[in-house]
């Protein structure tokens, strides 16, 4: 397995002792969350990702694909929780390929949390982990320095409290989809309405034995209210101090251009393709 | 040898060195309160359509340990107004003294004020709650802050029902609910579920109110660790306070537990 | 605005209200807790001024890290009039940044606008409270107010008269301004479309020699609209703004007050 470079440690370790601060990684302050129900497992995310007190991306996905029978849930830094999940997703796919079996959610579990562990912290992505296999409906959560935890609903994320607090008053043993369904979206949306880390939508995937339906913008209370002016510029408004045009037939004369005959083929082994 | 008598008895400075007096020493900052010591947790509140309850539980924890099973943290005072403490429990102790001077000041200044509880014509809630707002501050600018977060309930000079909140810094603001340390994060989404905004916590009723307070205090048991099911809980009436200081929370579930195996791969 | 950007050359850009600026190096193990007396509420404020009216607005949310204090606390203030109720004030005050300060502001120099009036029996012009709000902040120079104020209303000839002020008491008339949390997001909107910066007149020259936009002081209606429109867009890209937009038009006639929804998320 590739692994990380780590050339410019010592160099940023000693800029980061001068007083350099730490580039900022946007991280997707979040609230996610998962449900068991009678028949499968839901999970669901609110959209917004932050940098700083910055809205990053308004309408992010945090629910990430694993296998088509277990998805992942993620919150902590972005770039992290990505990551993660598609290396995950492809060892488990190759692993799924050389035992002839469909992958399990303890599998996954478990490399998550060995790999996360190996890093000690330092890849900060907190996940929900929650999915359908062979043995039955699975749902965890997955700490950035490799402790796991098996709970009938569980939260993460800035706004795992608010979920939480969604959960403790509401949930009970049996549920069917539909409520399931509606009490993850609300325990989302009390994120998104009480910590400042979450907003915009709610995301929710619903996964059974048969398949996984992926609900992109399940819920949509934060749609951007219409500005009261038209703020486009007439043509010209901007100025143009300076203006050089390059025709075509000159571009030859900045940068070097072949000409390619019609059935030469590019240079390079041709691809195999299934047949 | 030193055989001045302001010597005798003491350890001779040629053989144990000179005696360190830095610790009589009065220069360099006042040593107040810099870290709480002993705390209480949340306070939770919420305003209805004729008053307000507010609830804590009665645990003060010296850090991790549950230390004092029983110390109450709601306060009444002059019959009218409630203050919720969290935070360092010694400054809740000189704010509690504090208030009592206060209140029998204005006891003696009108012996009125208690008979008429309605928020006219005497120190009402939301007076109390601009004291203590300039006390914190004032206590803040010096460099010698009391370690609490107060909620004060009651009624406002028009006699409409009052809430607001002061922190160690002096910070205060108002809400139709309000919750300090962990129930800022776990109990006021549910109350806001309720009473988002004045217009609906002026449709709640007290029944209603007071269900979603025990509802809120149920779920910092569960999810609070510095937290009891032991608590206070207060409701402020244009006839006074009801107070009641040994409440047990009820119906908790923890049936949920049997089911759970392990963390990850267990499976019995 | 010198206080908006730091002396030190790491710490340059504008300082965003959460705090990531590098930590001074202590030695390791040896931090101790210490008490902080500051905080930042989030939040921000808009003024701009017409020719015979100014607009003071500001976001009505009141937090403290990621969590929503208040939905409804107020950051306009109406100040120096004869009674509580602030009935007969001609001058506004906003304040943004730490909320306790910016009560503590606004209070001493309500009292000393009311000491004023009762003094001299007339209301202070807005030129003198601007001069004194300076002199209060500067005064707490080594324990600033950690606020950004903007203080709003008309001139002796009835013009609107924005002036705005870093924490420590230094200050300037201006057109516009927008203050605190979300300010570098919706000045430069207000460079733009208060001040037509960046515009020209479209055919009226070449290179330099193209005319720059004719400024024209907004009328009320476009300025209202601008203010609605600059909160619309901070709610979108801040998470400290929002819940509510609070509005005060101060015109010869008194100051109106209009409050509007924003995003609540």
């Amino acid at each position: 397995m590739p692994g990380f470079d780590f050339s410019n440690y010592n160099r940023n370790a000693a800029l980061h002792a001068r007083g350099v601060p730490l580039p900022k990684a946007t991280s997707t302050g979040t609230t996610i969350v998962g449900c068991i129900y009678d028949g499968g497992v839901v999970i669901a995310a609110d959209t917004r990702a932050t940098s700083g007190p910055i809205v990053a991306d308004k309408n992010c996905e945090k629910l990430h694909f694993i296998a088509p029978n277990i998805w992942c849930a993620g919150a902590g830094t972005a770039a992290d929780t990505e990551f993660t999940t598609a290396l995950i997703s492809s060892q488990l796919e190759l692993h799924s390929l050389s035992t002839g079996r469909k992958p399990r959610v303890v599998t996954c579990m478990t490399m998550l949390k060995q790999h996360l562990f190996r890093y000690q912290g330092h890849i900060g992505a907190y996940l929900v982990v929650a999915g359908v296999d062979p043995t039955g409906t699975h749902l965890f959560t997955v700490h950035a320095h490799g402790s796991t935890d098996k709970l009938p609903y569980v939260t993460m994320g800035s706004g795992s409290l608010a979920a939480m607090s969604v959960f403790e008053t509401q949930w009970k043993p049996q549920l069917n989809k539909e409520e399931a369904m509606k009490l993850c979206s609300q325990a989302i949306e009390a994120g998104i309405w009480n910590d400042l880390g979450s907003g915009s939508n709610v995301d929710l995937a619903v996964i059974t034995p048969e398949k996984t339906t992926l609900h992109r913008g399940f819920v949509k209370p934060n749609e951007r209210t219409q500005k009261l002016k038209s703020y486009k510029f007439k043509r010209g408004t901007t100025a143009v101090l300076n203006e050089k045009v390059i025709k075509k037939e000159e571009m030859g004369n900045y940068i070097s251009v072949v000409e390619l005959a019609e059935e030469t083929p590019a240079s390079g082994d041709k691809m195999e393709v299934d047949t | 040898m030193d055989h001045r008598p302001q010597a005798w008895g003491r350890p001779r400075d040629d053989v144990y060195g000179a005696y360190d007096h830095s610790y009589l020493q009065n220069s360099g900052p006042k040593q107040a309160t810099q870290a709480p010591i002993v705390t209480g947790t949340s306070v939770i509140a919420m305003k209805y359509k004729d008053g307000v309850v507010m609830a804590a539980d009665n645990l003060a924890s010296y850090g991790s340990l549950a230390r004092f099973p029983d110390v109450k943290r709601l306060r009444v005072f002059l019959d009218s107004s409630v203050v919720g403490f969290s935070g360092d429990v010694s400054d809740m102790q000189f704010l509690d003294r504090h208030l009592t001077d206060l209140s029998i000041d204005e006891a003696y200044e009108d012996p009125s004020c208690t008979a008429a509880p309605n928020g006219k014509g005497h120190l009402n809630a939301a007076n109390l709650h601009k004291y203590l707002q300039k006390l914190l501050y004032k206590r803040r600018n010096d460099f010698d802050p009391l370690w609490n977060q107060l909620l004060i309930a009651g009624f406002d000079g028009h006699s409409k029902p009052y809430l607001a909140s002061v922190d160690l810094r002096g910070t205060s603001f108002t809400s139709p609910s309000l919750a300090t340390g962990f129930g800022s994060a776990l109990a006021q989404p549910i109350m806001r579920r309720y009473a988002e905004t004045e217009e609906d916590a002026a449709k709640l009723t007290r029944e209603q109110a007071v269900e979603v307070i025990k509802e809120c205090m149920k779920v910092l048991y569960y999810r609070d660790a510095r937290s009891l099911d032991r608590y206070s809980i207060a409701v402020v009436t244009k006839d006074g306070v009801e107070l009641k200081e040994d409440e047990q929370l009820e119906k908790q579930s923890w049936a949920f537990a049997e089911r759970i195996k392990g963390y990850g791969t267990q499976t019995v | 605005m010198a206080a908006m950007f730091s002396q030190n050359p790491l710490m340059n850009g504008p300082n965003y209200s959460f705090n990531d600026a590098p930590r001074t190096a202590a030695p390791e193990g040896a931090r101790q807790h210490r008490f902080d007396p500051y905080t930042d509420n989030g939040g921000s404020t808009l003024a701009i001024a017409g020719a015979d009216f100014t607009i003071m607005a500001g976001d009505t949310r009141l937090t403290s890290g990621y969590s929503i204090n208040s939905r409804y606390h107020p950051k306009l203030f109406k100040i120096g009039g004869t009674t509580a109720d602030q009935k007969d004030a001609t001058i506004v005050l906003s304040v943004v940044g730490f909320a306790a300060d910016g009560e503590a502001l606004k209070e001493r120099l309500d009292a000393i606008c009311k000491m004023y009036r009762y003094r001299h029996g007339k209301p202070m012009s807005v030129k003198a409270c601007a001069q004194r709000l300076s002199t209060i902040l500067y005064q707490k120079r080594f324990f600033p107010y950690y606020v950004y104020a903007i203080l709003g209303g008309l001139d002796e000839e009835g013009k609107g008269a924005v002036y705005s002020y870093d924490p420590v008491g230094s200050y300037e008339r201006e057109q516009c301004r927008a203050g605190g949390a979300a300010a570098s997001l919706i000045m430069p909107f207000l460079d733009n479309q208060v001040n037509f910066k960046n515009q020209y007149e479209p055919g009226s020259g070449v290179g330099h020699a193209l005319q720059e936009r004719e400024r024209k002081p907004l009328t009320r209606s476009e300025g209202e609209v601008l203010v609605k429109d600059a909160f619309d867009g901070a709610v979108e890209r801040h998470i400290e703004v929002g819940d509510g937009l609070q509005m005060m038009v101060i015109t010869k006639d008194g100051i109106e007050e209009v409050l509007l929804p924003l995003k609540k998320d």
